[in-house]
């Protein structure tokens, strides 16, 4: 039996206006059908930071991030305001494809097109309209660098990608998002797929890439979110529950809902 | 019994299952092959048929099986591939869809007959089009659509979602990621849908007789017109192909040897069908390899 948790006590930390914010969202609620999954969820994530969301399944986690950049779209009705550079971008006049390409998404099991490693990055820069193949080439190294997965790949750029591993998949991926030049990066728990060592390079290469871009990363390891990330949301039953800088999270959570996942006495 | 018994037993079944299903194929090909392939000569193969008796070569009637294939294909592709995308991708799931999806299978049911008359009203009578291989194309599309939309759409769906949604995170439009990214991963079981409905069309009688006709006018070879009444690409001809040819030679031949006609005719439709699933099958793997970049 799951323990009752009061959703009126939270801990959510708000921003001063000094602090530049990545994306925010105001009041987001996210329905499946008649299924309320997401309640009030307003939260901040500044810049140039990592920002873990953790909670249990089904604690609505990734559906709130897969709302970010609207890939709920035709899958759940999502209500509130998502704020981007100024704009509200949970609208329906927003070019949806335009919001994706600046914040981008890396899933959970990782998907690399049936492609050469090459044709995996430049393929959606092509349908961009990027057709210089010195600039792609360009691309193709930067991105691949930017995920450290050049040097492992660089003299096969023409093997068909499914032939890595799946960590090098799963920075590929990280590749291809990042070489359309996005500023935020959502990733939906990128190491869960992974094995100990992978996941070690993965994280390596999100800590060196939050120099660069805004990361917000859903993880169901706790230890994955101590390690890298600087804010740390916690999600409960759709609430958000507890929203503070991660040293704080798991050395003193506010409230009795935090303290009990993070010990690990939960329901 | 215990369960490595029945395992045992269960695999000694299906073992025979299967080598009683390729005996029998193996045993027609034998068959068909033994027998019509001694009457099979190269002067068969390309001389033109007696109009009156059906005595004579095949030459017309096995160029125009090949035509009324591709041009079967050149309508019928484009469209199930439309209708292919549309029901895998963007159809919705309800009342409407699966009125489609009803239609469609209805469609696939028809007996190729019926589908064959039909043409006949349709496009050589009241269209006035006359007995030709366009009518014939267009009688054949009718078969071709239900299994080839049918095959796309299931081929395009066995595609992981997760495809789909690297595509669309990319920015890329749902078109972009289906043509782009989706296809090309489905294209193998397309490509056998493909295979298998060419197997059908070139088999194809009932559905002929009335719309591509019965007789091959001896065409010329050397011109490419098709504008020309004479050259074999005229789409407006009467075009008698050759599993037609296989129908009329046995049922109304008067040539004195018309079961070996029949017989090397059999044994050419039966070359030619699977020469052509080699072909489309090597093509179909060369061109996954060249967009999947796997060896």
């Amino acid at each position: 039996m799951l323990k009752q948790y009061s959703f009126e006590k939270t801990a959510v930390q708000t921003f001063d206006d000094k602090t530049s914010l990545a994306i925010k969202t105001e009041d987001l609620q996210v329905f499946y059908g008649q299924n309320h999954a997401m309640f009030d969820a307003n939260l901040a994530f500044p810049k140039n930071q990592i920002t873990a969301l953790i909670g249990a399944s089904g604690s609505g986690k990734s559906t709130y991030l897969r709302s970010l950049n609207r890939m709920n779209d035709g899958i759940a009705t999502v209500t509130g305001k998502i704020w981007y550079h100024g704009v509200n971008i949970n609208e329906p006049g927003v070019n949806i494809y335009e919001i994706r390409r600046h914040i981008g998404m890396v899933f959970q099991r990782p998907n690399p097109f049936a492609k050469s490693i090459r044709e995996n990055i430049v393929y959606a820069l092509r349908a961009n309209g990027l057709k210089k193949k010195a600039e792609l080439e360009e691309r193709v190294e930067q991105s691949l660098k930017g995920a450290a997965l050049w040097d492992e790949v660089k003299d096969n750029l023409d093997k068909s990608a499914l032939s890595l591993s799946g960590g090098q998949q799963q920075r590929l991926c990280i590749a291809r998002s990042i070489a359309m030049a996005p500023d935020v990066l959502l990733l939906d728990e990128p190491c869960s797929a992974l094995d100990p060592i992978s996941t070690v390079k993965v994280e390596e290469t999100l800590l060196e890439l939050q120099k660069k871009y805004s990361i917000i990363i859903v993880t169901h390891n706790m230890q994955q979110a101590s390690r890298i990330s600087s804010q740390c949301a916690f999600f409960h039953l759709g609430h958000v529950m507890e929203y503070v800088p991660t040293g704080t999270m798991f050395s003193n959570p506010q409230i009795p809902v935090t303290q009990d996942y993070i010990a690990g006495s939960f329901g | 019994m215990n369960a490595k018994r029945t395992d045992l037993l269960a695999t000694i079944l299906i073992d025979l299952i299967v080598a009683s299903v390729v005996g029998i194929l193996f045993f027609l090909l034998a068959y068909i092959l033994t027998a019509g392939l001694p009457h099979v000569s190269w002067s068969f193969l390309t001389g033109a048929t007696d109009a009156f008796s059906g005595a004579g070569g095949i030459g017309v009637q096995l160029f125009n099986s090949f035509y009324l294939l591709v041009l079967t294909m050149l309508i019928s592709v484009p469209i199930s591939l439309g209708a292919g995308i549309y029901l895998a991708e963007y159809a919705k799931d309800n009342w409407r869809t699966s009125l489609i999806r009803s239609a469609i299978e209805v469609l696939s049911s028809l007996p190729s007959v019926v589908v064959g008359l039909f043409g006949f009203l349709l496009f050589v009578v009241k269209f006035k089009i006359g007995f030709s291989v366009i009518s014939g194309a267009i009688a054949l599309t009718f078969f071709n659509l239900p299994l080839l939309t049918r095959n796309i759409e299931e081929s395009l769906s066995a595609v992981s979602r997760s495809q789909r949604e690297a595509g669309l995170s990319l920015g890329l439009s749902k078109w972009k990621t289906e043509i782009g990214i989706i296809l090309p991963v489905a294209l193998p079981g397309i490509v056998t849908g493909i295979v298998l409905s060419a197997g059908r069309v070139f088999g194809e009688a009932a559905a002929l007789i009335y719309t591509a006709g019965q007789s091959a006018p001896v065409t010329n070879f050397a011109d490419w017109n098709p504008m020309d009444a004479a050259s074999p690409l005229n789409p407006l001809r009467p075009a008698e192909t050759l599993a037609v040819h296989i129908w009329k030679v046995n049922t109304e031949g008067l040539a004195s040897n018309a079961a070996a006609l029949s017989a090397a005719a059999s044994a050419v439709l039966i070359i030619a069908v699977l020469l052509f699933n080699l072909g489309a099958r090597l093509l179909g793997t060369y061109l996954y390899r060249r967009v999947t970049a796997s060896k």
